[in-house]
C-alpha cells in the first residue's frame, strides 16, 4: 500500500500571499475553485492502493482546516488526517518526527507533496520510473527544467543522462549549475528515515556541545533539500524523473491566478464538469471559467478567460470579469470591471468601478520560464502586480484601484494607484 | 459693420484634434469655434467678417462659403505670408476694414463667452476714443497680463505682465472694438497688438476697458476646452435650457445631438457633450466629456474628461479620464485604461496607458 504527505507549512509561512492569508491558511486558498490543497488530494486518491494522507504542518488546529479535511474524507473515502509539528521542523523534520504515523499499515512507498506548488502530479508515472528502474528502494525527486536565471530560485539538480541518478543536488545556489529543478515533489520509501535519522542524531551530537539552547529542538529541524538530498546526491539512491507537463509554485498571491489558469486548463480532462459553459440565461463565457453554482451572475456579465468566482458571489449586469479569482461574498456592481486581481471575501465592487492589476505570468515566449514572485519592491517602488484586495474591502462606484494591495476592512473614498493602502 | 477674426496659426495647443480639422471648424459644444463668434457678430449688425489666417486651409475656404450663404453675410479669408502676429493681420486687412468710417471688431479665435458686441459698440460709441478692450475678471491676476484701470470710466492706465503684486484682477478677454483711425498705428509687419500697440494706446489715452460680465474661457487647449465647455452649459441652462437634454440616466448639463443614439442604463453628465450621429451602447458612464461627431463609444465603459474625436471609437469596458484626448478615427480597445493619452488621428491602441503621454 501507499500513502502521502503533504507538508502544509504554518502561519509564519506564505507571508507572500498576505493579506490572503490572514483570513485562510494558505493552503487552503481557492484555486482555481477548489482549495489548493485539494489539487493534491485529487492526484493521490487517483493513485492505486493510496490508503491515506497525511496533512504535517505547524497551524494550530482550527475550523477551516477541519472542514476540508472532513468533507475531503467524505468525497473521497480516504482517511485524511492533520498532525501537527510542536513547532517548525522543516521540510524533512515533520515527517521524520510523524515516521511512526507514516508507517503504520506498512506502506512500501510514500509520497511527499509540497502544498505550495501546482502541479499535473504524474504519481503513477514516477512509480512505474522507480520500477522501470529496477531499483525499488530508491527516492524518486519530480523535476523539470527552468532558464539559467530562474533556476536560481529553486533546488537545482545535476543527473547522470544515462542512469537519471542525482550526481549533485544544491537549493537555492547563487551561481549557476543546473537547469533542472526540484518539483517539491517526492517518491520515498521507508528507508528514507534512516538518513534522515543519521542527520537527526547528528543534530543532537552537534547541540549537546552548546548548552544554550533547547538542544531537542533544534536537532529536530530538518530540511529534506540541504541536509538530505545534498548528501544523498551520488550514493546511488535518488533519482530524478523529470516532467514537461505544467507546474509552478503558489508562492504570491499573482501565482495563484497563474495557478488558477493552469489547474482550469486541466479540468477539460479531469472535470469538464467544473468549467462553465455558455447557456442561455447564463453570462457570456470566455474560455476556462469556474463559477459556483451558488454564485448569481446576471446574463449581460462577461466573464473569461480565467476566472473563478466562488460561492455566494453577486455578479450585476454588464460586469467585465477577467483573469481574477472572485472569493466567497463578494458583489460586483453592475458595469464595474475586474481584470487581473483577487477580490477578497464579501468584498464590494462600486457600479463602473475598475480593479485591475498588472500580471506577473511567466515570459510567453520561453518554455522554460516560471512566474517570478520574489519581490513586492523593487527600487523602494512597489512593482506591478496583480490588484488584492482583502476581505471586506469596499470600493466606492466609478474609481480606479490599480495595481494595489488593499488590507482587510477598508472603506475606499477614491481611486488608488500602486499603493498598498493599510 | 465689420469683424476681423484672429484665427492664425495651425492650432497646435488642441491637437491632436487639429490636425484634422482647422481649429476654428472644431465643434464646441455642438458648433464649430468660429461659428459660435460669426453668429453672434451677425446678431449685432456684422455683415463682413475677416478670418485672418497665417496657414492655408481647403476646408476652411469652402466651409465659410457655405457659411456666407446661410448666414446671408460676407467671409473673406485674409492670408498671411508669414505670422503678422495680432496686429499685423489688421495692416494686411487694412483696405477691407477702412472702406466705411464704422468701427470694427477684433477677436481672439478660441475665445469663448456670452459675446457682448452690441454692449462694446454702444460703450465705444459713449468714450469716443480709438479702441476698447473687453476685459475678464480670473482668480488668480499672477499668471496674466492684467489691466488697469479707471473704475468710473474704464479708461486703460496701463498694462502689467504677471503682476507678482495685486494691481488689478482684471485681464484682456481677447475682444476688441477699434474706430479705423487707429490702423494707423500698424505697420505690415510682424506686430504683437497686446505689447506694441496698446500700451501706446493707452499712454495717449485712446484705450478703454469694459468689464465682461458672465463666463469666459480661453478653450485653445483641451483642459481649458473642457473647462469651458462646463461654463457654456451652464450658460446654456440659463438661458435656453430647452437645449439641454434631461430625464432619467442624465444629470446636470448636457447636449446631446438630435442624431445621436443612446443605449439603455446609461449615466450621462453632467457636463457632457454629444455630437451629430454619435453611438454610446448600454451602460456608459461619461461625465464632462465631448464626444465629436460619428464617435462610437461600446457597452460599460467609463469615460470622465475627455475629448473623444470624430469618428473614434471606444471599446467595452474602457477606462478613460484625466483630460485624455482621442484625434480623428482613433480605435481604442475593449477593455483598457486609458489615462491622460493624447492620441494621434487613425491610431489603434491595444495596450493601456497608465500614465499621461502622446501616442504616435
Ligand atoms: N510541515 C512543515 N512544512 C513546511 C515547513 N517548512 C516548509 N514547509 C512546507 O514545505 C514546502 C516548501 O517550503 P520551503 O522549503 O520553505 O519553501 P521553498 O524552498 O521556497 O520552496 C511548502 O509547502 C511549505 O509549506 C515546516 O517546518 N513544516
Ligand atoms: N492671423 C494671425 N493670428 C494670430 C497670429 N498669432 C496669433 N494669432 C491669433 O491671435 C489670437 C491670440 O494669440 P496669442 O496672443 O498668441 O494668444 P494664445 O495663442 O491664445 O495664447 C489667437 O486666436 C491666435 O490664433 C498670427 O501671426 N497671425
Ligand atoms: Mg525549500
Ligand atoms: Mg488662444
Amino acid at each position: 500500500m501507499l500513502k502521502a504527505v503533504i507538508l502544509i507549512g504554518g502561519p509564519q509561512k506564505g507571508t507572500r500571499f498576505r493579506p490572503l492569508s490572514f483570513e485562510v491558511p494558505k493552503p487552503l486558498f481557492p484555486v482555481a475553485g477548489v482549495p489548493t490543497l485539494q489539487h493534491h488530494i485529487e492526484a493521490c486518491v487517483k493513485v492505486p492502493n493510496m490508503k491515506e494522507i497525511l496533512l504535517i504542518g505547524f497551524y494550530q488546529p482550527n475550523e477551516e482546516l477541519n472542514r476540508f479535511l472532513s468533507s475531503a474524507q467524505q468525497e473521497f473515502k480516504i482517511p485524511v488526517r492533520y498532525l501537527q509539528e510542536y513547532a517548525a521542523l522543516g521540510t524533512g523534520g515533520g515527517i521524520y518526527h510523524f515516521r511512526d504515523q507514516i508507517l503504520s499499515g506498512s506502506p512500501q512507498q510514500f509520497f511527499v507533496l509540497n502544498a505550495d506548488v501546482c502541479s499535473e502530479f504524474p504519481l503513477e508515472d514516477m512509480l512505474r520510473f522507480q520500477k522501470e528502474h529496477g531499483d525499488a528502494h530508491s527516492f524518486i525527486i519530480l523535476a523539470t527544467t527552468a532558464n539559467r536565471k530562474q533556476s536560481l530560485n529553486y533546488g537545482c539538480i545535476v543527473e547522470n543522462e544515462h542512469t537519471s541518478e542525482v550526481l549533485h543536488y544544491v537549493e537555492k545556489p547563487s551561481t549557476f549549475v543546473s537547469d533542472i529543478i526540484n518539483c517539491g515533489i517526492y517518491l520515498f520509501t521507508p528507508e528514507i528515515f534512516q538518513h534522515i535519522g543519521a542527520v537527526f542524531r547528528k543534530n543532537q551530537q552537534d547541540v549537546m556541545l552548546d548548552e544554550q539552547c533547547n538542544g531537542w529542538q533544534r536537532a529536530e529541524v530538518i530540511r529534506l533539500e540541504q541536509d538530505i538530498f545534498t548528501a544523498l546526491a551520488a550514493q546511488e539512491k535518488l533519482y530524478v524523473y523529470k516532467t514537461d507537463r505544467f507546474w509552478s509554485q503558489i508562492k504570491s498571491a499573482g501565482s495563484a491566478i497563474y495557478a488558477s489558469r493552469l489547474y482550469l486548463n486541466q479540468y477539460h480532462k479531469t472535470h469538464p464538469e467544473r468549467l462553465a459553459t455558455n447557456k442561455d440565461g447564463g453570462p457570456k463565457i470566455i474560455g476556462n471559467v469556474y463559477v459556483h453554482p451558488t454564485a448569481n451572475i446576471d446574463p449581460t456579465a462577461v466573464l473569461g478567460p480565467n476566472v473563478s468566482i466562488g460561492t455566494g458571489v453577486t455578479i450585476g449586469a454588464g460586469v467585465r470579469v477577467r483573469e481574477s479569482i472572485i472569493l466567497h461574498g463578494a458583489t460586483l456592481q453592475d458595469h464595474s470591471c475586474v481584470l487581473n486581481s483577487i477580490i477578497g471575501w464579501d468584498s464590494t465592487i462600486g457600479k463602473w468601478a475598475r480593479v485591475e492589476g498588472t500580471p506577473s505570468d511567466p515570459n510567453p515566449n520561453d518554455p522554460y520560464a516560471k512566474i517570478d514572485s520574489e519581490t513586492l519592491f523593487r527600487d523602494g517602488k512597489l512593482t506591478p502586480s496583480i490588484t488584492i484586495l482583502g476581505c471586506n474591502v469596499t470600493i466606492p462606484s466609478e474609481v480606479i484601484i490599480l495595481n494595489s494591495i488593499v488590507l482587510p476592512h477598508k472603506d475606499l473614498n477614491r481611486s488608488f494607484k500602486n499603493q498598498i493602502i493599510l | 459693420m465689420k469683424a476681423l477674426i484672429l484665427v492664425g496659426g495651425y492650432g497646435t495647443r488642441l491637437r491632436p484634434l487639429t490636425l484634422s480639422v482647422p481649429k476654428p471648424l472644431v465643434e464646441f459644444c455642438n458648433k464649430p469655434i468660429l461659428l459660435h463668434q460669426v453668429e453672434a457678430l451677425v446678431k449685432a449688425g456684422v455683415r463682413h467678417v475677416v478670418l485672418a489666417v497665417s496657414y492655408m486651409s481647403d476646408l476652411l475656404e469652402r466651409e465659410m462659403k457655405t457659411q456666407e450663404q446661410r448666414l446671408g453675410i460676407k467671409i473673406s479669408l485674409s492670408h498671411e505670408k508669414e505670422p503678422l502676429g495680432t496686429a499685423g493681420p489688421l495692416a494686411l486687412a487694412r483696405e477691407l476694414l477702412t472702406d466705411s468710417d464704422e468701427p470694427f471688431f477684433v477677436l481672439n479665435s478660441d475665445v469663448i463667452c456670452d459675446f457682448p458686441f452690441e454692449d462694446m459698440l454702444k460703450f465705444h460709441k459713449n468714450h469716443g476714443k480709438e479702441g476698447t478692450i473687453v476685459v475678464t475678471k480670473v482668480e488668480e491676476p499672477s499668471k496674466y497680463g492684467v489691466v488697469v484701470y479707471e473704475g468710473e470710466t474704464g479708461r486703460i492706465h496701463r498694462f502689467v505682465e504677471k503682476p507678482q503684486v495685486f494691481v488689478s484682477n482684471k485681464i484682456n478677454a481677447g475682444m476688441y472694438i477699434f474706430s479705423p483711425s487707429m490702423l494707423r498705428r500698424i505697420q505690415l509687419r510682424p506686430t504683437s497688438i497686446e505689447k506694441e500697440i496698446f500700451p501706446v494706446m493707452a499712454e495717449e489715452g485712446q484705450l478703454y476697458a469694459m468689464e465682461l460680465q458672465g463666463f469666459w474661457m480661453d478653450i485653445g487647449q483641451p483642459k481649458d476646452f473642457l473647462t469651458g465647455m462646463c461654463m457654456y452649459l451652464q450658460s446654456v441652462r440659463q438661458n435656453a435650457p430647452e437645449r439641454l437634454r434631461t430625464g432619467p440616466g442624465f444629470l446636470g448639463n448636457v447636449l446631446v445631438d438630435p442624431t445621436a443614439v443612446i443605449g439603455e442604463n446609461c449615466t450621462i453628465g453632467p457636463n457632457v457633450t454629444i455630437g451629430a450621429g454619435v453611438v454610446l451602447e448600454d451602460g456608459v458612464r461619461i461625465k464632462r466629456c465631448t464626444v465629436l461627431k460619428g464617435a462610437h463609444i461600446r457597452s460599460h465603459s467609463w469615460l470622465e474628461s475627455c475629448i473623444v474625436g470624430w469618428s473614434s471609437s471606444v471599446g467595452q469596458w474602457v477606462r478613460m479620464e484625466n483630460v485624455s484626448v482621442l484625434g480623428e478615427d482613433v480605435i481604442v480597445s475593449d477593455e483598457l485604461y486609458i489615462n491622460g493619452a493624447n492620441v494621434l488621428p487613425h491610431k489603434s491602441i491595444t495596450d493601456s496607458v497608465p500614465e499621461p503621454r502622446i501616442i504616435m
